[in-house]
């Protein structure tokens, strides 16, 4: 194997944590209400932004890290109970575009109080590369890799082991059947939104020492994450993780080996592929339409 | 049935009045723009509101057309009209090739697939800069036809205005007609529609390739009226701006796809001095449209007082 492929491995292992925490952001979301939410790229901007000003602000690292989840958290929460609950209508065109009007409101809010500069945060534990077999690799590589892998077991243990995760699983298979034995619908949409938000935000913070952030960063990692979450197939959490994983591979070797300015361009053309000849993607469930 | 083309008549004759009133070059170019997206709204509307397929990478194909026009005169000596031609055959070919195996999908799956397309032309624009000169754009010959070049403005307020009055009559007629009720039918159920012998994809290709060729030849409009094109043109955020015309219009009216245009092309104008304000209102009025009138404005007010319905 060598250096050159080991190297692009290791970048696109990096990038593809985050795209898997942003797909993950989606399947909870759609699994729990139906609803592709297209400001969950905006979450994981949030969470680079709010880092950077918490951090400004003089609070110290793990709390700024903290409110930059937080905070984050809270604009889910409040975005599904103003914006998805009001509205009565189940088509989709009705909830994708409210979704997209939510992203509006919050990037153009970050715009205007935190401005269009781009910040970026001093890596969690130095900059010291470490040598793997030739390659380099940032600690901060490391750092994303290692929470993104925390987050996911968390999850699973959350959706497999506690009643609150049930429930939200429950709903998603069968919301009437949910209502019907005591679930709280409304509080299981809440919950996702929020869990998305504070996941993304997360990602965001993670990344913010290799990438940088700026106001506008979200549509981009928003879309890629929802790229990943269609490839793994929509609604499979273990489709979310794999599918951010694959897009986060190929766009570093795409980039690496074909064209770095084309890079951004490498998720679409392969969801075009995946969408023609696999349109369930890899882990999607076979459904028939209800007449 | 004659009765629902009184809107032409508005329209053409609220074009021929308002070029009497602009006060400035200012109103003048703002009421060309307003001109030009109502056209590529009343087109996509007819993919949005009466097919209910969502494109959410429209402003790829207007990127097509504008750079059509730009590129084949500039670097290979065609003729502009042959430009434009090449553009909506580009367009439309791209649209085709893109909806037979798209079309049998559906909802999520097609924003993505739009999205995706106009993510790619946005960038392969970019990038390209030999031919497109890259972010910064590159300057767009003059439009003529038969030795007459078209450079003044005023001679563009009537062209964009008799094309908008041509559009509206073709939308009010495409909507009348039997393919009009297919696709009517088709966003009611598409399983009923089929039963009843709709042929649905072919029906959604057909909408759908229609839509992208309108947003070609405006996007080529648009090229030569400005003089000038960017690849901001063909940008995700611009998609975004056509589907709030459309939605904020009304879904499905004609009168509302030009309503929308009008409002939201103003907008901006007004916010202009406040950097970002524009995007939060942008996101705001979709928001609050999908709560309080997911129909619409005009169809919201139609229904209300009952008066012009359809």
């Amino acid at each position: 194997m060598s250096t050159q492929f080991l190297q692009f491995l290791l970048s696109g292992v990096t990038v593809g944590a985050i795209y898997a925490l942003a797909a993950l952001g989606f399947t909870i979301i759609y699994n729990a209400s139906n609803v592709i939410n297209f400001a969950q790229g905006e979450f994981i901007m949030l969470g680079g932004m709010l880092a950077v000003y918490f951090a400004g602000l003089g609070l110290p690292i793990p709390l700024a890290f903290l409110l930059a989840v937080l905070v984050p958290a809270l604009v889910g929460f409040l975005m599904a109970k103003l914006t998805i609950v009001p509205i009565k209508t189940a088509e989709t065109v009705a909830l994708i575009i409210a979704t997209i009007g939510a992203s509006q409101v919050i990037r153009g809010a970050v715009q205007v109080w935190l401005g269009k500069a781009s910040h970026g945060l001093p890596a969690f534990s130095g900059d010291t590369p470490l040598h793997l077999f030739g390659a380099v690799l940032m600690p901060q590589s490391l750092w994303v890799i290692g929470v993104s892998a925390l987050i996911v077991a968390a999850l699973w243990l959350f959706f497999n082991r506690s009643r609150a995760g049930k429930a939200v699983l429950a709903t998603s298979f069968n919301r009437l059947a949910a209502e019907l034995v005591g679930i709280n619908t409304d509080w299981v949409l809440f919950i996702s939104f929020a869990m998305s938000a504070g996941i993304g935000a997360l990602g965001g913070i993670l990344i913010t020492p290799i990438t940088l952030t700026s106001f506008d960063i979200g549509i981009m990692l928003g879309l890629k994450g929802f790229v990943a979450a269609v490839l793994g197939g929509l609604g499979s959490g273990l489709g979310a993780v794999v599918g951010g994983l694959i897009v986060g591979i190929i766009e570093a070797f795409g980039a690496g080996y074909l064209s770095s300015s084309y890079k951004d361009a490498i998720p679409f053309v392969l969801i075009l592929f995946i969408l023609f000849f696999i349109p369930r993607g890899l882990f999607g469930a076979k459904t028939a339409d209800r007449v | 049935m004659r009765q629902n083309y009184i809107g032409v008549y508005v329209v053409a004759l609220a074009a021929g009045v308002l070029f009497f009133l602009l006060p400035n070059s200012f109103y003048m170019d703002l009421a060309i723009r307003t001109g030009i997206n109502a056209i590529i709204v009343l087109g996509l509307n007819l993919l949005i509101g009466f097919a209910g397929q969502i494109s959410m990478g429209h402003a790829g194909f207007i990127g097509i057309g504008a750079f059509a026009s730009a590129i084949l005169p500039t670097h290979f000596g065609w003729h502009p009209l042959a430009a434009m031609i090449a553009g909506c055959a580009a367009a439309g070919a791209l649209a085709a090739l893109l909806a037979r195996p798209i079309f049998r999908l559906r909802g999520h799956y097609l924003a993505m697939a739009t999205l995706g397309l106009g993510i790619i032309i946005n960038i392969v624009l970019r990038n390209e800069v030999r031919f497109t000169g890259g972010p910064d754009g590159m300057p767009v010959p003059s439009f003529g036809l038969f030795g007459v070049d078209i450079d003044s403005d005023r001679s563009w307020y009537w062209i964009v205005s008799a094309l908008l009055v041509v559009s509206v009559w073709a939308s009010l007629n495409i909507i009348n007609s039997p393919f009009g009720r297919a696709l009517r039918a088709l966003h009611g159920s598409e399983m009923a529609a089929q039963v009843v012998g709709v042929n649905v994809v072919r029906y959604k290709v057909a909408i759908f390739v229609m839509s992208a060729v309108f947003a070609s030849i405006m996007g080529s409009i648009t090229a030569h009226y400005v003089g000038f094109v960017s690849p901001g043109i063909a940008d995700f955020g611009h998609s975004i701006e056509l589907i709030t015309m459309v939605v904020v219009g009304g879904m499905a009216s004609v009168a509302g796809s030009v309503v929308g245009a009008v409002l939201l092309t103003a907008l901006p104008q007004v916010l202009a001095t406040f950097e970002g304000w524009e995007t939060i209102a942008f996101g705001a009025i979709l928001i609050l449209c999908m709560i309080f009138m997911p129909r619409g404005l005009v169809p919201t007010l139609a229904a209300r007082f009952g008066a012009f319905r359809k």
